[in-house]
């Protein structure tokens, strides 16, 4: 068992795409209370597509390289396609394997990304 | 120095994680459970698996002489003085949520106030802030100095509010590690006229408890963090209060009598235990305490605060490592929170687990004293009479190499 590869801890240290956007089409923050695992994305939105991402926040090394790795993948796509990205594509993404309670922590990404473009759904009503 | 156990009474302890030894440092969250404890149970379900308190056949008489057997253990252990005052519940967040719904709900009046310690378990939280809701209550905090001990004065001038009727305070605090001046607080208390309420979850394994010597009005605990299974725990209460407190849950056993119309209620302590209860739980407590005695508490007492001294010592020399609670030993028990620079405590617990050892990461179910430390999350490392100094030189080698990693 090796949870902690060379590349998240990486990631943890030097996390892609961190800060803010000026004037966001859309946020959303995710909060674990479990370990206070804490996850803010912003979106910039154009023709339903996601065209800029940042996220900004603290929690463990999973839920960091999680939302760095997330972010990346993002950047260009479609929102109906993000909104597909169902849970084990993260962990793959990840490359390692998780617990129950871990998983939990590699997901946050997962959600605040869902959750700021269903936002941005009940926003737009027309654009869906 | 004598082994003041066998460590074949801890078969769980032989086995390898991840090709590791096992080092269990989180009694605080749960003890392991010795083999005599296990045997006591299997017997019950083995030879004499029957209900109590009905069954005339001998399977059913061993079982209730058993069981309240069991009942006498405890009170001899925590020296209240009668049977009659110690009920079995399913751990002490029961015993607390009873306290709260049956003498909470008849004496406590719109206005009232219940003073708790910001160190409480959610445990000693949650059920007040129920009571407070139905009843019109106000809810007030004592505060902790910078050692993370209780403020005594501050505590001295909170109590002139003569609106508290309820303290509750916990014996000893499962993130801090803190031994509260109990005896103290519940002398102030009376004066003032209210009652107190102690969580002993976290004391009662690791220190002899004298119940009336601290004149409590309420003690509650655990089985499972002292050697005995999940699923019981005891609620100690004054004879007094318990006879003028409303029954809990209604059901089977706590009765006298029943008529389509009404019911009476049984003697204490049955009053208190509708429905069959945990036999087998309440007879392996017996036999936990019977394991605790042949040790004596006063040696467990001894013994962990030699362990915790080398543990003080090793984890305040670790450079990045900050100790939250009292940093000396005195007034102290062995729960060990902290947090490494720059890493977060999930990390930590995790890369610990890949090494066999097992600490506990999160809020510890104490988020209003996480907040008050201005943290999210600790590391906690607890200890028991079965750890060693080879446990704690194990946690320190892996903590150095968690912080290589992350270098």
């Amino acid at each position: 068992m090796n949870l902690y590869l060379d590349n998240i801890i990486d990631l943890y240290k030097h996390p892609l795409n961190q800060g803010f956007l000026k004037n966001p089409s859309a946020s959303h923050r995710a909060f674990s209370p479990l370990c206070g695992d804490d996850i803010t994305v912003d979106l910039f939105i154009e023709s339903n597509r996601v065209q800029d991402i940042r996220h900004r926040g603290n929690g463990c090394a999973i839920s960091q390289a999680s939302i760095s790795l997330l972010t990346e993948e993002a950047k260009g796509k479609s929102l109906d396609e993000l909104l597909q990205i169902p849970p084990e594509y993260i962990v793959e993404m990840l490359g390692v394997e998780l617990g129950p309670v871990r998983l939990k922590c590699a997901l946050l990404s997962l959600e605040a990304l869902h959750k700021a473009i269903q936002s941005y759904y009940n926003n737009h009503i027309h654009g869906h | 120095m004598k082994a003041l156990f066998s460590t074949a009474d801890f078969p769980i302890l032989d086995q390898r994680v991840y090709g590791h030894p096992l080092t269990y440092l989180d009694s605080a969250n749960t003890s392991l459970t010795p083999d005599p404890v296990l045997q006591s149970m299997d017997e019950y379900y083995r030879e004499y698996n029957a209900n109590i308190h009905r069954a005339v056949y001998p399977l059913g008489e061993k079982a209730t002489l058993e069981h309240e057997n069991a009942r006498e253990k405890l009170r001899q252990f925590i020296k209240a003085e009668s049977v009659q005052e110690i009920i079995f519940t399913r751990n002490a967040t029961e015993g607390i949520n009873l306290v709260a719904k049956t003498w909470g709900k008849q004496n406590l009046k719109q206005g009232d106030t219940i003073l708790l310690s910001i160190m409480e378990h959610h445990s000693n939280i949650v059920p007040w802030q129920m009571l407070a809701q139905e009843n019109g209550l106000e809810i007030q905090y004592l505060g902790i100095n910078h050692e993370g001990r209780l403020d005594l004065e501050e505590y001295n001038s909170l109590l002139k509010n003569e609106k508290i009727r309820m303290v509750g305070v916990t014996h000893q605090s499962n993130v801090l590690g803190t031994i509260n001046p109990v005896k103290e607080m519940i002398q102030l208390a009376h004066e003032q006229g209210s009652k107190v309420l102690v969580d002993g979850a976290q004391a009662v394994p690791h220190m002899p408890i004298d119940v009336q010597y601290l004149s409590a009005d309420f003690y509650v605990f655990t089985g499972h963090k002292m050697c005995g299974p999940t699923g019981i725990g005891v609620l100690y209460a004054k004879k007094t209060l318990l006879e003028e407190m409303p029954p809990f849950l209604g059901g089977g056993e706590m009765i006298r009598t029943v008529t389509t119309e009404g019911s009476t209620w049984n003697d204490l302590p049955y009053k208190f235990e509708a429905g069959t209860p945990h036999i087998s739980g309440a007879i392996g407590l017996g036999a936990a305490v019977d394991y605790l005695n042949a040790l004596d508490m006063t040696a467990v007492q001894s013994a962990e605060k030699r362990l915790l001294d080398y543990a003080l010592k090793q984890v305040q020399n670790l450079h990045g490592l900050r100790l939250y609670g009292p940093q000396e030993s005195d007034m102290r028990g062995s729960a060990l929170s902290f947090s490494l620079e720059g890493i977060h405590p999930h990390d930590i617990a995790t890369l610990l687990a890949e090494q066999g050892i097992c600490v506990r990461a999160g809020h510890h179910c104490a988020q209003p004293l996480m907040r008050h430390l201005e943290v999210p999350a600790t590391v906690r490392a607890s200890l028991a009479f079965y750890n060693t100094q080879e446990d704690i030189d194990r946690l320190l080698t892996g903590l150095k190499s968690v912080q290589q990693k992350f270098l």
